[in-house]
């Protein structure tokens, strides 16, 4: 183990903000990419369902 | 292994099964390598004699890098099998790699500011380096935009593979050119030819955030891959008939 507290820790040697920005950012940009994965999913099965629902429909977005 | 039917997985009807079933595996596997990659990497990993702390943001930052190249490479392979056989599924795979590519791309962009500030003491600086990581990452934004553009898929999908095949020749630039020009960034330091210019515990962190990273990106590229066959699918026989087994 490299550290002797959390404080310590969190503090990363002075260079907190580089290093848990690199980190917090990366976080957040993961977690957003599966929630926008999960929301696409969702979509093109609403779309499936609908298209076996009620045939052929005609594509009104993207 | 010459009865073996590749064409059966190129249907995307048996790959978007198939993928169902892997997605949860590479999910938990990255899950698993991530925390592990970091346990290293932030408790155990010593402090480094000239940076400090600081240097803890390779751990994210070269990985990232290294996935942001081979995405997309990996997806120039795909983009020219399609534009070779005529397969739908392989576009589709182009297509679903690009997201994380760029997001990739911007994370290694992102962390690396964020290590400049400190060591270099500027935010960014037009280094060859960077400025060829820069153009990957408009080149993923060019092969997105390019494909929202045109409203025919068939049409979409061979613009975007000729983008995904000039676009590969900037991939070796990349990597080269901390050799091929005079770079503030640095050179490699793990190369295949060399012992790596780092401590093993460090080296060991950042090689299980490695494979973390290619297992999440797996995961999402066949994700993406699975919406997006359904989309173009809709119309076809075996949707409808799970959608219905679904229901």
């Amino acid at each position: 183990m490299n550290w002797n507290s959390w404080p310590e820790f969190f503090n990363m040697g002075g260079y907190a903000f580089y290093v848990w920005g690199s980190y917090g950012v990366t976080a957040v940009l993961i977690v957003g990419e599966l929630l926008l994965l999960r929301s696409h999913r969702q979509k093109a099965l609403t779309l499936a369902k609908r298209t076996v629902k009620y045939g052929k429909v005609e594509k009104d977005e993207s | 292994m010459s009865n073996f039917n590749w064409y059966k997985y190129s249907s995307p009807a048996t790959f978007y099964g198939l993928a169902g079933k892997m997605i949860p595996w590479f999910y938990g596997v990255a899950a698993l390598l991530c925390v592990a990659g970091l346990y290293l990497g932030l408790f155990l990993a010593p402090t480094d004699f000239q940076q400090s702390d600081a240097y803890r943001i390779i751990f994210i930052h070269v990985p990232a890098a290294w996935m942001a190249m081979v995405i997309y490479v990996v997806m120039a392979c795909w983009a020219a099998l399609g534009l070779a056989f005529n397969t739908r599924l392989s576009f589709m795979m182009a297509s679903a790699l690009a997201p994380t590519g760029a997001l990739m791309t911007f994370i290694s962009l992102w962390t690396g500011a964020l290590w400049g500030k400190p060591t270099w003491g500027a935010w960014w600086v037009w280094d060859a380096r960077l400025t060829s990581e820069l153009i990957l990452f408009f080149l993923y934004l060019g092969f997105m935009a390019l494909q929202a553009a045109i409203d025919d898929p068939r049409r979409a999908d061979r613009a975007g593979a000729l983008i995904a095949l000039v676009g590969v020749v900037n991939v070796p630039i990349i990597y080269f050119s901390v050799r091929w020009w005079n770079t503030l960034h640095q050179g490699a330091s793990v190369s295949v030819t060399k012992s790596p210019s780092m401590a093993a515990i460090m080296l060991a962190g950042m090689l299980v955030m490695a494979l973390a990273a290619w297992m999440y990106a797996i995961a999402a590229a066949l994700s993406r891959a699975r919406s997006i066959i359904l989309e173009r699918e809709k119309n076809s026989q075996w949707v409808a008939q799970m959608v219905e087994g679904e229901a």
